[in-house]
């Protein structure tokens, strides 16, 4: 049954999919068992999103999937069940910007990729990603941007990171329509993802190497 | 010209449209040196989007979002609020760097109209923004996965009441209005026009008054402006602008997450949805163009970008009814000026279908080589101005880009330099050595 589950997620054939967690939560199933199905499907999917087979419906429908699921499975979830993490980044949408649609995206690939994110939001300052960083202490930082204003916030935000004596401790990225190596270099990051499975790829990278 | 309006072929009426704009009718011109100047501006352009014969340079047009308020040291807040700052700005602005059109002073807008009627889909300076940055698009369910039916049978009605009662805060009474559709006798006539009797639509529709009296107040300064331009020399650059059928319902109606589920959970209602709402768009464009007397209707293209659909999703959801747009506006003369945002280098095969000489396509991300290449002979191909360079550039990166845009794009004509996506904050010096650039190099023969 797992083997149908994922096969039915990364085919995308949603009302498949649901009835076959349905039926394993009911047949009893290990709930565990389901959500690592899940996942292994969410690792197809991403792997044929950086193939060029599937687009962002594709990647949004999984995600929409994949919480049905989780819903689906939460009853019989044990409290204690922890799910093996292997990473902690911590993202936002830069100051003065409230774009956050490419980042939610980018969130929800990271965390079924097994990365434990901490969202900040939007319009974030970069104190409160300094905070952020001291208590949280992810290794991968993400900063989401869209308006040419984002391109100074990131910047600033890289400066404020290095001035609390913290730049060392993370590899940081930025995202967002209009971001590109220039952009990377004007802010001080360490990469520029040119999309989701791109952040995924290099925080898979930087913690691999840790 | 003795014919018709009906019996010209789309050509004449392409070339009667031009005419109109090259000529207009009731523009006072500053000087000889500003009517010399705009008829040259316009001429250029035509035989740039024509493909009949050389232009005497590569035509460049600047397309701003609040960049000229940042030029004369202005916060999106203060355009916003004082109408009279946004002209002085705008004007400013073009005067300062001398494009080859103007892109009107709508983009600011009236904030205190958006308070009036309590606006939700953005926010903006002073209202959820800070006064020194752009206003921003909420993005959301506005339209419910389960309103497609409604919306295909009855689109006016669903624009006229039920989107405006969703995103107008003060306009929130206007979905208990019933439609007068059923009204055609005298029997229970007072009926349908209770909900008008009830202080929450009148409390709509007081709103509504004071909301035309700021819109008017506000119109004074768009008119004003669009009225100087010409005669200072500078042509507009549009006449008004329509959308892909997919983009209206994609960006503001469905949203980005409701489309994209739509395309797999109800394909039909969606493809029906947007045949409805063609014809629609394509007279937003077409009766524009002919008031304006200017045949360029922007169409600024969003969710069909390399990486947005699929090859297949993107000629199954997207092109037909862009397309149809796109040839309804052709038929009646207009030139349908498109900025494809994002990438394009997936979708330049699709895009070829299309007449000769009959379209503009800026381009943002995409290859414009390959831009060039695949439309060369069938549109006008422009944009490509990068944000980051003209950010965090030098001015030499500037004039190099530009010049290597013009030796590849220029050949043979049909390119625009412009642009390829808004801009706010840039550097001016970067700015202004790609408009020398295009001046000095740009030029044919």
């Amino acid at each position: 049954m797992s083997k149908e589950l994922v096969n039915a997620i990364a085919e995308m054939r949603e009302q498949d999919a649901l009835e076959l967690a349905r039926k394993m939560v009911e047949g009893g199933s290990d709930p565990l068992e389901i959500l690592d199905a899940a996942r292994e499907a969410m690792g197809v999917v991403g792997q044929r999103y950086e193939e060029g087979t599937y687009f962002l419906p594709e990647l949004i429908l999984s995600g929409v999937m994949l919480n049905q699921i989780a819903e689906i499975v939460k009853p019989v979830l044990a409290k204690e069940a922890e799910v093996e993490r292997h990473g902690k980044v911590v993202i936002g949408t830069v100051e003065g910007d409230i774009h956050d649609i490419g980042k939610d995206i980018v969130v929800f690939m990271l965390d079924v990729n097994g990365f434990d994110v901490l969202d900040l939001g939007i319009d974030v300052p970069a104190e409160k990603f300094v905070e952020a960083i001291k208590e949280f202490e992810p290794q991968v930082v993400g900063l989401s941007g869209f308006l040419n204003l984002a391109f100074d916030s990131m910047r600033d935000t890289v400066e404020s990171i290095k001035k609390a004596g913290l730049r060392d401790k993370v590899k940081i990225m930025i995202g967002g329509g209009q971001m590109s190596d220039s952009i990377r270099d004007h802010a001080g990051a360490d990469a520029y993802g040119k999309d989701a499975m791109a952040g995924v790829s290099l925080a898979k990278e930087w913690v691999g190497s840790k | 010209m003795g014919k018709e309006w009906g019996e010209l072929s789309p050509d004449e009426r392409q070339e009667a449209l031009f005419d109109r704009w090259i000529s207009p009718e009731g523009v006072e011109f500053a000087s000889p040196e500003a009517e010399k100047l705009y008829k040259e501006r316009t001429t250029r352009i035509r035989d740039a989007i024509q493909l009949k014969k050389l232009p005497d340079r590569v035509p460049v047009m600047l397309i701003p979002s609040f960049a000229p308020a940042y030029y004369s040291g202005l916060t999106p807040h203060d355009v916003m609020y004082d109408y009279d700052k946004t002209l002085e700005a705008w004007k400013k602005f073009y005067v300062d760097f001398q494009p080859d059109t103007h892109g009107g002073c709508v983009v600011p807008g009236s904030g205190k109209f958006l308070e009036i009627l309590d606006f939700k889909l953005y926010k903006w300076p002073g209202h959820g923004v800070s006064p020194d940055t752009t206003y921003q698009c909420i993005e959301g369910e506005y339209m419910m996965a389960d309103e497609y039916d409604a919306f295909i049978h009855n689109p006016l009605y669903y624009f006229y009441y039920t989107w405006p009662s969703r995103v107008f805060g003060a306009l929130e009474p206007l979905q208990t209005l019933p439609p007068l559709a059923g009204l055609t006798e005298i029997y229970g006539a007072a009926g349908p026009f209770v909900p008008y009797g009830l202080p929450p639509v009148r409390a709509a529709y007081e709103s509504l008054l004071e909301a035309g009296a700021e819109a008017l107040k506000w119109y004074g300064t768009v008119a004003a402006f669009d009225k100087e331009m010409p005669a200072l020399g500078f042509p507009a650059h549009q006449a008004f602008a329509t959308k892909a059928p997919f983009d209206v319902i994609g960006d503001t109606l469905r949203g980005t997450k409701g489309i994209m589920l739509d395309i797999y959970r109800q394909p039909d209602k969606l493809l029906e949805a947007m045949e409805a709402l063609t014809p629609m768009f394509i007279q937003i464009g077409v009766g524009a163009a002919k008031e304006a007397g200017n045949p360029l209707i922007f169409m600024p293209l969003h969710k069909g970008a390399d990486g947005f659909l699929s090859d297949e999703q993107f000629k199954t959801f997207y092109w037909p009814t862009l397309r149809k747009v796109i040839m309804g506006l052709i038929d009646e003369g207009v030139v349908p000026y498109i900025w494809a945002e994002g990438g394009y280098n997936s979708r330049l095969e699709v895009i070829r279908d299309l007449p000769k000489g009959k379209t503009v396509w800026l381009f943002d991300q995409t290859d414009m080589a390959r831009a060039k290449e695949m439309l060369d002979g069938i549109a006008c191909v422009g944009g490509n101005m990068p944000m980051d360079m003209l950010s965090v550039g030098t001015a030499e990166d500037a004039r190099d880009h530009a010049k290597r845009l013009i030796d590849i794009c220029g050949k043979g004509g049909g390119y625009i330099m412009a642009n390829g996506a808004f801009f706010d904050e840039v550097k001016w010096e970067n700015l202004k050595a790609i408009l020398d650039t295009v001046k000095e190099d740009g030029v044919y023969g």
